[in-house]
């Protein structure tokens, strides 16, 4: 099964295996990891599964349409970077094996 | 037995013809009767079209799935003024209150954008020693062995505060602004209304921009600081804003600053007094204080509809929306949808997934100060198990005569000494 490392603000780290078809966002809540809010469940909605996608895999993760939903709910994220990413939005694929994302200083 | 659903209401809800139900006769939330009315449309009509109401036509939009879609589609669903705004009933016509919550993109971007940092996660760690200091002395101060009222002594005092800190107003004219917002939001037609017409209410709330107005000019010529006035002055995208539209974007905070968060604080109270047991959880395991806090919102759920315009033709739940149609979105009757929440009427500590409820909304008009409402609710509720208070509710809460807003207005309690 592929593996999602999420690292926290505060670095801890947290290596969970990701089902293929599940979202980040739930791997991360499944397992307990703290920091990933998820407030509207995964209906891209919120912005609380803010992450930022390590610069490794932001081409094979690819960015949200500039005008689709996702990034109109980041733009209201606070501290939103171009490897910003909602984790509701990433499916899980085993081409991700390995993937590596980080957490902000809070969900908002 | 539910306590909410009472034999003679629910009987009535059921009885009328299915066409006539109105859900927006602000008497439902005024004598807190609204219950049955919303749980048979959700079983027999979801998306429910009342075609004459005080307000005009409407679609009431009652099943939290549905809800959500129409948040998230905001290309169709507009909130734009220029269309009818956010609430049931249409804005004032040339009395019109502009802000972003009441704006479409891209204006409403821009407009967001610029007043977000207020309420970033770093702003909130700095604010939360200063709410923790004064939620402790406004506890401690109170009364024991006595009568009192929760909602001013407890509810106002900590949500005027903060608001005196958001503005960077000065502490002991807090009121004031307690009386403004009530100005700015009660329905004219409530018994204890503040002023008795929109024009009225224009004249008051112009007062208050003026009064705010002399702040903001003598902001714009200091240097930056975090408040929410010194932000707008300082913005290129808001310094220049006409004072009508400096009326309305300090409202929007006046209102969303401290009204919400303050039923919230009196709606917990009266919860856990209905269901003593949630409370006994969480005083063996405070770790449970956080889903608590959000599980109050819910069950409280401060903000009882919003409003949107169809920009085109659409459909939610299977029934035809047409373009121009008013679509009203009823968070109080999706926070007690069976389907999305189970047992939806009780409080309960320890729910799974407690953070998923509709009373911020969601979207891009998402509530901005979502975390500050949580953050001082979390607080008042770790220091009163601190104390170990003894809140004995001595009496119903009185609710606000309003189909917008869930207010409370009263709440007799007394302290064990």
């Amino acid at each position: 099964m592929p593996k999602v490392t999420y690292i926290e603000y505060n670095g801890t780290s947290h290596q969970v295996e990701v089902p293929v078809g599940l979202s980040v966002m739930r791997g991360a809540v499944n397992n307990g990891v703290p920091g990933i809010d998820a407030d509207c469940g995964g209906e891209c909605a919120c912005a609380t599964c803010h992450v930022y996608v390590d610069p490794a895999w932001l081409e094979e993760i690819g960015m949200p349409e500039p005008d689709s939903q996702e990034a109109s709910m980041l733009g209201f994220a606070a501290a939103a970077e171009p490897n910003s990413r909602l984790s509701c939005q990433i499916k899980m694929r085993q081409e991700l094996d390995g993937l590596v994302v980080r957490l902000p200083d809070g969900q908002h | 037995m539910d306590i909410h659903l009472n034999y003679d209401l629910r009987a009535d809800a059921y009885s009328r013809p299915l066409d006539t139900l109105d859900v927006s006769d602000p008497q439902l939330y005024f004598t807190d009767t609204w219950y049955p009315y919303f749980e048979r449309l959700r079983r027999e009509d979801p998306v429910h079209y009342t075609p004459d109401s005080p307000y005009g036509p409407y679609w009431a939009v009652t099943k939290y799935k549905d809800i959500m879609k129409v948040e998230v589609n905001h290309r169709v669903f507009s909130s734009s003024d220029d269309v009818g705004g956010i609430r049931i009933d249409d804005p004032p016509k040339g009395m019109e209150r502009p802000n972003f919550i009441r704006m479409d993109p891209p204006e409403h971007d821009e407009q967001r954008k610029v007043v977000g940092p207020t309420v970033n996660p770093m702003n909130l760690a700095k604010m939360e020693s200063l709410i923790r200091e004064r939620t402790c002395s406004v506890l401690d101060e109170l009364p024991r062995n006595e009568e009192f009222n929760w909602v001013d002594r407890v509810s106002i005092e900590l949500t005027s505060r903060m608001l005196a800190t958001l503005f960077d107003y000065p502490l002991d004219e807090r009121r004031e602004l307690i009386r403004w917002s009530e100005v700015a939001i009660c329905d004219i037609k409530a018994p204890d209304a503040l002023v008795r017409s929109e024009e009225e209410r224009f004249a008051e709330l112009l007062k208050f921009t003026e009064h705010m107005n002399v702040l903001w000019e003598e902001r714009a010529k200091r240097p930056p600081e975090f408040d929410i006035i010194s932000i707008l002055a300082h913005s290129d995208l808001t310094n220049k804003m006409s004072l009508r539209e400096r009326m309305g974007i300090l409202i929007l905070f006046l209102v969303g600053g401290n009204d919400t968060t303050r039923n919230s604080m009196s709606g917990g109270v009266w919860g856990l007094s209905q269901y003593p047991d949630e409370l006994r959880k969480v005083r063996d395991n405070p770790a449970l204080i956080p889903g608590l806090v959000s599980e109050i919102i819910r069950w409280q759920t401060p903000v009882i509809h919003m409003r949107r315009t169809a920009l085109e033709d659409a459909e939610i739940g299977g029934k035809p929306i047409k373009k121009g149609d008013k679509v009203v979105i009823w968070y109080i009757s999706g926070n007690r949808d069976e389907e999305a929440i189970e047992n939806p009427n009780a409080l309960i500590a320890d729910r799974p997934r407690p953070r998923e409820h509709l009373s911020f909304g969601f979207g891009i008009h998402r509530c901005l100060g979502n975390r500050l409402a949580e953050l001082q609710l979390r607080i008042l509720w770790e220091e009163i198990l601190n104390r170990d208070l003894k809140i004995e509710v001595l009496g119903k809460p009185v609710y606000a005569y309003s189909n917008f807003l869930r207010s409370i207005k009263s709440l007799p309690v007394r302290l064990a000494a």
